[in-house]
């Protein structure tokens, strides 16, 4: 039988130690899971070790922790996989971030996340009388919120949201997540409300850095990002949401920045973003980034010609593209999640 | 060898020490660069969440391009932007998986006389010089070893996550390549704590503040790491690294003096360029560090 070593961050509030790494040896095959090593460990050596678990066969999104520092379900990770990855061959697990540790790999799920899923008010809103059996819809229309139904609560990517880690009230990828679960169902009547409530929100959908943490961190292949990105799409082209974050507006800014340019025009940017030059909400902005421009122009980095004069060689066949794709009637996403990928021939 | 080089918008922009630098060390490594000049920006995700299928389409007209040039004997399409890597990533992975979805996008490229056939390779500078060139002859053109100098890497986003889309694995540890790079320049790695995580640049406009807050930790924890300077392969972790540095210090209450070098840079030191061939007298935060650095190892040399 194989032996692994797993490195458990320890952490007891009442004890008055900080938290500490201590080693556990555990013999199982490779193909067990490091949920299974981290039982062995409380079974066979020490009894006190905090872990939260339930199903095993990551259905419950229970045993959420850090694997060599990155998160994903203990339940869900052969030994022997963590082992390769393992700096030195010790396995370490830790609790996932972004939440208080209420013991060793226990974290406060309630304070963070089911704070945060309860923010984007999780539960249909429809319109009108209530039928008087069940709300019928066709499947296909269905299809589309399937990989947010895929969510199993896990807290996963919740753990290393960087844009969590400088702002503990930003919304975050499973509430936002959650958030389209609604959003694209057409049952649902408050489409424009919620939108309009995430859009508005400083921690809002905007807030998201496009890291691609979440996306990297989720066992189930939500992909958190995709699902707030669909939403600023659907708040800003659908809903002409045009919220006091700039996010609408930036989107737009850029989007005709290179309509207008083949390549993109910094120095324009900026002000765009704010509405333009003349609107009142670009002054200040504008005022603020001063100091910044100033420098950049003093050191040569740019320069008025640069910024002002790098015509674009081919604009025509750009601005053609743009007409043909924004003259369809409706947008056209494919989601791999959804329909998968070709074989290869 | 022969590359269809895409260099971005913001290294012809608002770095343009970025495209310079990169243009003064290819042929040192014999790489011809055919610049893809009719190209557009990738739209950095931006333009993704505006409308996918027009990131796509604009994407498919630059991998088109692109194959054009490797039709004429380009071995294959070359980045220096890890946005642009990662915008164009993406774009090419719902191309290549999906035939009808890349004819309906073929067909509006074909007003253009355009074609993208599927499975194109595209690799950024970092990728090329381990994978393609080889470190070991990066190594054996090093003219001055970056011997003492202390430099922290910072990836940032686009070109280390989605692992998967991004082609890192077992055989390909691309998120290790700019440790292996600086060893191999003879320079020390710096092990801090934001080198994977996000400039914060995508929300500069939106909500500054936390932008720069994300900027300035992790310049805070690479000087409390004593790292000399940063290298960064993405021009945009530049501009919220570099250009906004004096902001991101007011930000997080603490003075900031972090030089942050672009990939190609860092390289030239390393291949006999001066700092000032290098264009790093471009940067807000001068690579004084760096400068001194070069400067006593000239001094040591000539005595």
């Amino acid at each position: 039988m194989p032996e692994y070593t797993l490195r458990i961050r320890r952490y007891s509030p009442e004890s008055g130690e900080a938290a500490h790494w201590q080693d556990y040896d555990v013999e199982l095959d490779g193909h067990r899971s490091v949920l299974d090593g981290i039982l062995q460990a409380r079974d066979r050596q020490d009894g006190s070790i905090g872990i939260r678990c339930s199903c095993r066969a990551a259905i419950c999104g229970s045993c959420g922790v850090r694997i060599n520092g990155k998160p994903n379900l203990a339940c869900h990770t052969h030994l022997d996989k963590a082992h390769q990855t393992a700096v030195d061959g010790v396995i370490t697990v830790e609790p996932m971030g972004n939440m208080p540790v209420l013991k060793d790999l226990i974290v406060d799920m309630d304070a963070v996340h089911w704070k945060k899923i309860q923010r984007v008010t999780p539960w249909l809103l429809p319109e009108g009388e209530a039928p008087e059996r069940e709300y019928i819809v066709p499947p296909e229309s269905m299809i589309d919120v399937t990989q947010t139904m895929a969510c199993i609560q896990c807290g996963a990517c919740v753990s290393d949201c960087l844009s969590m880690e400088v702002d503990p009230l930003f919304i975050g990828p499973a509430a936002l997540a959650k958030a389209y679960r609604f959003v694209g169902d057409p049952r649902d009547g408050q489409h424009a409300e919620r939108l309009r409530n995430l859009a508005e929100d400083e921690h809002g959908i905007y807030d998201c850095t496009h890291c691609f943490n979440c996306i990297e961190a989720c066992p189930k292949g939500v992909a958190p990002m995709s699902q707030i990105m669909r939403l600023r799409r659907i708040a800003g082209a659908d809903h002409g949401i045009d919220d006091r974050n700039n996010g609408h507006r930036h989107e737009m800014a850029f989007v005709n920045n290179i309509e207008r340019n083949g390549l993109l025009h910094e120095a324009d940017l900026l002000p765009d973003s704010y509405g333009g030059k003349f609107h009142p909400r670009a002054m200040p902005e504008l005022l603020s980034s001063l100091p910044v421009i100033l420098k950049a122009v003093a050191r040569g980095k740019v320069t008025p010609a640069g910024a002002l004069l790098h015509k674009h060689k081919a604009s025509k066949e750009v601005k053609r593209i743009f007409r043909d794709v924004h003259d369809r009637e409706e947008r056209y996403e494919l989601n791999l999640y959804v329909v998968g990928e070709e074989e290869d021939e | 060898m022969k590359v269809a080089y895409w260099p971005g918008c913001v290294s012809r922009g608002f770095t343009p020490e970025l495209h310079g630098s990169m243009a003064q060390v290819a042929p040192l490594l014999d790489i011809e660069l055919v610049e893809l000049d009719r190209a557009c920006c990738s739209g950095a995700g931006v333009i993704a969440e505006h409308n996918q299928e027009l990131a796509d389409t604009l994407n498919a007209r630059t991998f088109a391009l692109a194959q054009q040039e490797i039709a004429n004997g380009a071995t294959m399409m070359m980045n220096i932007c890890s946005t642009c890597q990662g915008a164009q990533s993406e774009c090419q992975e719902r191309l290549d998986a999906n035939t009808p979805y890349r004819d309906h996008v073929n067909e509006t490229l074909s007003a253009e006389g355009l074609r993208y056939d599927k499975g194109i390779v595209n690799k950024h500078f970092l990728w090329l010089l381990v994978e393609e060139i080889g470190l070991d002859v990066v190594k054996s053109k090093v003219k001055r070893p970056l011997t003492n100098l202390r430099v922290g890497p910072f990836y940032g986003c686009y070109i280390v996550r989605p692992t998967d889309r991004l082609g890192i694995d077992d055989a390909h540890p691309r998120d290790t390549y700019l440790q292996l790079l600086i060893e191999a320049l003879g320079g020390e790695v710096v092990d801090y704590a934001g080198q994977y995580k996000c400039c914060g640049f995508p929300i500069i406009t939106m909500n500054k503040q936390n932008s720069l807050r994300q900027a300035g930790r992790h310049l805070g924890d690479a000087m409390d790491a004593e790292a000399d300077t940063l290298v960064t392969p993405c021009p945009l972790c530049h501009l919220n690294l570099d250009l906004q540095q004096p902001l991101a210090a007011g930000v997080v209450g603490r003075p900031l003096n972090m030089p942050v070098l672009h990939l190609p840079q860092l390289l030239g030191l390393a291949l006999g360029l001066s700092p000032k061939q290098l264009g790093m007298n471009k940067h807000v935060v001068r690579p004084s560090s760096v400068i001194d650095w070069s400067t006593s190892v000239v001094a040591a040399a000539t005595v």
